[in-house]
């Protein structure tokens, strides 16, 4: 039983299927999921697969700023996955509602509505900090185990723009310049 | 009692159940790996469909109520045990009698799976699932004719329909057509691009598989590997020369299978998938006039021998 238990841990490390929800994004982050799966980044080589049905899906990527509109959609997407699922939320947007912010037609961000794993951060995040979104999911995935576990305690947060960097800051300030 | 012993391995060890199941993992690993180095990437690592299993297996199940509930957690079960069967059928080691190698009960066992994904599709009530099953089964109406003809055209030129004597004879040039027919078969009965439509991702979501997850998902995952191995192991057999050794003869079998399922992965890594009209019409139209002249020489030449 503890074998099992072990194998099963590994192999649910080893394969982690993504199922990909826009929620009002601006089609950057999705243009990045997408090259995150081409031969430059190949996430391939983990597991990843990027399945049309969210039945089949462990793990959920969500991208954009949760509309009024998407709000039921993605509670509903959320629902059928089964268990054991993770969810990332990929880009600015689902964590702060970035740009968009003080819209009325927002009701972001995303872990208001459903309890998020891995926050992604970035406009648009580079692939690289998806793919390690992607592997720290499918870690908290394999380290849940069987204990459905539905709230995340802490969420992670990857990528280069999870650090306290100041691009953001320097690229302003070559814009005013 | 030697005889059954005999069978009965077959069935459970070589080519059944215990050299199947590996073996439908390791072609779903040459499948994708294929398409990756097609496209220039590294792909999957070899345990990769293995690890997929398992972790199908250990998620939750879908909780289905009522008779059309027990049916869906039935067909993906069916489909895999005739998969299996048919495996088991194939006379990779010289035979001794029984059901080994009969040519009819295999094409029947090859079908049975793609009959249980159109039931699953209309049995899943969703929308997806249903525009999959419709075209699963306009799609195998129409290959299934070029494809049983083609094997007809093969058996009648031969004067059989024993699959263990059909390759123990030395091959004809009407069976190298054969052969080509049903190759031209194969990507549309393994659902492979330029043929994918019924499961076409992305377009219907998966087909009729939407509603699956979890073990049931694993399970028709296993049957498709198993198809694989049944469908390519059938080719093998018919273009396999006879050799004496058993274990030669076993090589033999899983090298030509392996190159099968390369060629077949390389040639829907580079097609696109094509609409349900061309593709009907393409079977209709340009394979089938090959199939039925391929029956009416076979005939001939077997009315004037
Ligand atoms: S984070 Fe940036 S790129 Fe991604 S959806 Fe939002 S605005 Fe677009």
């Amino acid at each position: 039983m503890k074998l099992w238990n072990r194998l099963m841990c590994y192999c649910r490390r080893r394969s982690p299927w993504l199922f990909h929800m826009n929620s009002g994004s601006c089609n950057g982050c999705d243009i990045e999921i997408i090259a995150s799966l081409t031969p430059r980044y190949d996430a391939e080589q983990l597991g990843v697969r990027l399945e049309g049905s969210p039945r089949h899906a462990d793990i959920l990527c969500v991208t954009g700023p949760v509309t009024h509109n998407a709000v039921e959609a993605i509670k509903t997407v959320y629902g059928q996955v089964y268990g054991p699922k993770a969810v990332i939320a990929i880009g600015s947007c689902p964590a702060t509602t970035n740009v968009f912010i003080d819209s009325r037609t927002l009701a972001g961000p995303l872990n208001l509505h459903i309890p998020v794993d891995v926050f992604v951060p970035g406009c648009p995040p580079r692939p690289d900090a998806i793919i390690l979104g992607v592997a720290k999911a499918a870690a908290i995935l394999a380290a849940r185990g069987n204990k459905p576990a539905a709230v995340a305690s802490e969420p992670e947060v990857v990528g280069e723009c999870a650090g306290n960097c100041t691009c953001c800051e320097s690229n302003a300030k070559e814009v005013q310049a | 009692m030697n005889i059954l012993i005999t069978s009965l391995a077959r069935l459970l060890i070589f080519p059944g159940l215990v050299f199947a199941v590996p073996a439908a993992w390791f072609f779903l690993w040459v499948e994708r790996k294929a398409v990756a180095r097609m496209q220039g990437r590294i792909g999957p690592p070899f345990m990769q469909p293995f690890y997929d299993f398992i972790k199908l297996v250990g998620k939750d199940t879908p909780q289905r109520t009522g008779a059309s509930g027990m049916l869906m957690k039935a067909w993906p079960l069916i489909a895999v045990s005739a998969a299996a069967g048919a495996v088991g059928l194939l006379p990779v080691l010289p035979a001794s009698g029984g059901f080994q190698g009969d040519l009819i009960l295999l094409l029947a066992l090859l079908e049975v799976p793609s009959m249980c994904i159109i039931a699953a599709g209309f049995s899943s009530r969703s929308i997806f699932g249903e525009i999959g099953s419709a075209r699963e089964a306009v799609l195998s109406v129409s290959y299934n004719v070029v494809f049983l003809l083609a094997i007809i055209s093969i058996a009648a030129s031969q004067h059989t329909f024993r699959l263990d004597t059909l390759a123990q004879l030395p091959a004809s040039p009407l069976r190298w057509l054969g052969i080509a027919a049903i190759l031209v078969c194969l990507p549309a009965k393994l659902h492979l691009n330029p043929f994918s439509l019924p499961n076409a991702e992305q377009e219907i979501y998966s087909g009729p598989m939407t509603e699956y997850a979890g073990p049931e998902l694993a399970m028709w995952e296993l049957s498709h590997g198993l198809e694989w191995v049944a469908a390519t192991g059938l080719v093998a057999t018919l273009i396999a020369p006879q050799l004496t050794l058993w274990w030669v003869a076993a090589l033999v079998f899983v090298a030509l299978s392996f190159f099968i399922v390369l060629l077949l992965s390389v040639v829907a890594s580079a097609t696109a998938r094509l609409q349900i009209d061309t593709t009907v019409r393409f079977y209709w139209q340009c394979t089938l006039i090959f199939a039925v002249l391929a029956v009416a020489s076979a005939l001939f030449m077997r009315l004037r021998a």
